[in-house]
């Protein structure tokens, strides 16, 4: 039935009716009748930030760890701008988000205006779909719309921008009017017939390796991954967002592939003669030179997103489907093996090119915080990171216990995605552990967000591996530009024990491998947020390495 | 090989796709913005109201490598306002374009411009003292070669259209490769493509 409601009003009822109980974000002119009817609606709890990427990068890690879809607002201009950064990273990962914005009133859209910005024209390709709405009327339809959109299909980022007299106009609004959306196609199963080749080809393979991708995690198929694998006896490589989708203490466990993957991995892959992909897009991280790209082996992409198939790479089977609905179908269709050569072949491998060895050192490095951190919490933190060393020293020595405790910004590699991520995971999942791993550089770019987690008393970890440099630009440039360090090292960091405690929160500071079980602990326990400073060795290389570009055959093993 | 998948310079290679989108603001923008970021080089663009209400149909001529033009009909199909699209280039279409030509045509060349333009089926839609202004739809070869034999005379103005085409109501018997045979149909109109300044009908 029809209701007759201010846009202001149509908004939040709408959120309500889409499951919403949660919204991450910033007030400001434009958006300020939104804001004037949220004592109303008590049902949603609005979650201040201190930056709008925050705020993005708050419902995104809240949207990951739930599996429902993030919400953020922001007002007109640069409120709008700020969030541009978090809609790329939730739109290169396939995130499930919806941000509402304000705008300028539709009389000065155009002209200008102060605080004024086209945030539908800057976001076009950030956004899986974008709107303007011009009347109020169109608010609870569109609303409802852009969540479809955002958790269907391959899930993504959703902007609604809505002019400031938009929110105050009168309008009538249907909760239960049909979604209309010709052209727009959710796949579900796939074509039988491609499903057919796929197990053909995965029956008749003598050297498998599954590729498990983000959309192992997007369509929630740990269980009939592992049903798959363990049926057909097939090594499993996750790729790097696609860790914590296959348990990592399972021998068909292979670890990850790629630039900072195990050599392992990578070899697996290069030796294969089948590559079963499931929701990977074949990732130039992955790939390196497509040219040069497991050779030998012939492919399948399993991939709800029809564009993704041969994009980077050719495929003999691609199978366009939900990967839930595409198990379902496959999974009787593929034989019981063993592939005791291979595995055995694979298992040789992991011996010969472990990979993950941690530097014999008395001074503390990045890998022992992490490995310290996998064992005092036994694997069963959510974690976070942003991009650089800090996240491939936690993805390659972090042993995930849970599924999908695994949140990092993969596609876009946003320095600073750790720190307010935690906060939405930490919101969503307010019983679990969150441990944020940081470097020093991507905390100081969103560390005003401590005093989010601080005001909401939300006991979110913050592990900084602090080394005072740039660690992975300080590495390329040792690497791929003669050692001429520019603008690598942090000569004035802050006193990160002090800053917590500016914000109220309690730091530690941790700089040898003896303190580092007990201050996890002291964090873990500690009732209210906890940043810990692991002051760490200046510079460490990542190994294994392949350079961009490369293939297996110049990967880099632990020279020490 | 195909005028509809002709290999451009550089071994590019050109692919036409037909689209039905949504007739609302900013949806060419958002092909636009598509088409920009992938490196899709638009070579012509049409676009109409189709038989369906709030639906307007687009063509497209994309130019740009085979293995990424390939991926055109697919990354437009992920745009929400992009309701159906198809890649028709080795599909059996029929396809036009159309141009209108202002040529210089005093009374002493008057006559060989109108005798050009019944050979060439195109129409005078304009009689000035010194010009005319002539209207011609077909494949592109076929405008191509008018424009060319018609220079001598002296172009004024030519504007040409973007392609607009269509599948074909029927199959021709016999082709079983699914390949298109754009020469078949295309010949009837397509003349010796000129060499030099002057081509002979």
């Amino acid at each position: 039935m029809s209701k007759h409601l201010s846009g202001s009003e149509i908004v939040c009822e709408a959120l309500l009716n889409e499951g919403v109980s949660v919204v991450f974000g910033i007030p400001g002119g434009a958006i300020l009748p939104l804001y004037g009817v949220l004592s109303k609606y008590s049902d949603l709890r609005h979650i201040l930030c201190r930056h709008e990427q925050g705020a993005a990068h708050a419902a995104d890690g809240y949207a990951r760890s739930t599996g429902t879809v993030g919400v953020a607002f922001a007002t007109s201009g640069p409120g709008a701008t700020n969030l541009v950064t978090g809609l790329a990273t939730a739109m290169m990962d396939s995130v499930p988000m919806v941000a509402i914005t304000g705008q300028v009133g539709r009389a000065a859209i155009g002209t200008d205006a102060f605080q004024e910005a086209d945030i539908t024209g800057a976001t076009m390709p950030i956004t899986k779909h974008n709107y303007l709405v011009m009347r109020a009327d169109d608010l609870g339809a569109t609303i409802h719309e852009a969540f479809h959109i955002a958790r269907t299909g391959r899930p993504g980022p959703v902007l609604i921008d809505i002019p400031k007299d938009v929110f105050m106009e009168m309008g009538d609004y249907d909760p239960d009017a049909p979604i209309d959306l010709p052209g727009y196609k959710v796949p579900g199963k796939a074509d039988e017939a491609q499903v057919e080749l796929a197990a053909k080809l995965i029956n008749e393979s003598e050297r498998p390796v599954i590729l498990a991708g983000h959309g192992i995690v997007l369509s929630r198929s740990y269980d009939e991954l592992r049903e798959l694998a363990e049926k057909a006896q097939i090594p499993v490589v996750t790729t790097l967002l696609g860790i914590s989708s296959f348990p990592e203490d399972h021998v068909l466990s292979t670890g990850f592939p790629g630039m900072h993957g195990m050599a392992y991995a990578s070899l697996a892959i290069d030796q294969a003669d089948l590559i079963i992909n499931f929701g990977s897009r074949f990732d130039d991280r992955i790939v390196g030179d497509a040219q040069r790209f497991s050779t030998g082996s012939k492919k399948i992409h399993v991939d709800i997103d029809p564009a993704e198939i041969n994009k980077s790479i050719h495929v003999e089977a691609p199978v366009v489907g939900n990967i839930k609905d595409v198990f379902a179908q496959l999974l009787p269709q593929v034989k019981k093996n063993t592939h005791f050569e291979w595995r055995q072949h694979v298992e040789h491998l992991k011996a010969e090119h472990p990979s993950l060895r941690i530097p014999e050192s008395d001074h503390l490095m990045g890998q022992h915080v992490v490995k310290a951190l996998s064992d005092v919490t036994k694997g069963d933190a959510i974690i976070t990171t942003g991009v650089g060393q800090h996240q491939m020293w936690a993805a390659q020595h972090y042993q995930f216990k849970n599924a999908n405790s695994w949140l990092s910004s993969g596609g876009a590699g946003t320095m600073g995605y750790e720190v307010p991520s935690a906060i939405g995971a930490q919101v969503g999942n307010p019983d679990k552990l969150v441990w944020s791993i940081c470097g020093d550089g991507g905390f100081q770019m969103t560390m005003m967000e401590l005093a989010t987690a601080a005001e909401n008393n939300l006991p979110v970890k913050y592990a900084i591996l602090n080394n005072n440099h740039l660690g992975m630009i300080t590495q390329w440039q040792t690497f791929f530009y003669d050692g001429d360090y520019q603008a690598e090292t942090y000569t004035r960091n802050p006193d990160f024990v002090k800053l917590a405690e500016a914000y109220g929160i309690k730091g530690i500071r941790v700089r040898t491998q003896d303190e580092l079980e007990a201050a996890i602990k002291e964090a873990n326990t500690h009732d209210g947020p906890v940043v810990v400073d692991f002051v760490i060795e200046k510079v460490d290389d990542l190994y294994p390495m392949i350079p961009v570009g490369q293939s297996v055959q110049e990967l880099i093993e632990d020279p020490n | 090989m195909p005028d509809s998948t002709s290999t451009g310079k550089n071994g590019t290679y050109q692919r036409t796709i037909s689209a039905l989108v949504h007739d609302k603001p900013g949806v060419l923008a958002r092909i636009a913005s598509l088409f920009r970021r992938r490196g899709f080089n638009i070579a012509s663009l049409a676009v109409g109201r189709s038989e369906k209400s709030g639906m307007s149909r687009m063509t497209f001529v994309v130019e740009g490598p085979d293995e990424v033009v390939r991926h055109v009909a697919a990354q437009l199909d992920r745009l929400i306002d992009v309701v159906e699209v198809h890649d028709i280039t080795e599909q059996n279409i029929v396809w036009r374009e159309l141009a209108l030509i202002k040529v210089a045509a005093p009374a002493t060349s008057r006559g060989e411009v109108l005798e050009l333009t019944n050979v060439y089926r195109a129409n005078v839609i304009d009689i000035g003292v010194e010009s005319l202004t002539l209207e011609i739809s077909g494949g592109r070869q076929k405008i191509d070669s008018l424009i060319e034999l018609l220079k001598k005379f002296g172009l004024l103005e030519v504007i040409r259209t973007g392609r607009v085409a269509t599948l074909r109501g029927t199959l021709i018997e016999g082709e079983d490769d699914g390949l298109f045979q754009a020469e078949a149909s295309a010949s009837t109109y397509i003349l010796p493509t000129p060499t030099s300044g002057s081509g002979s009908v």
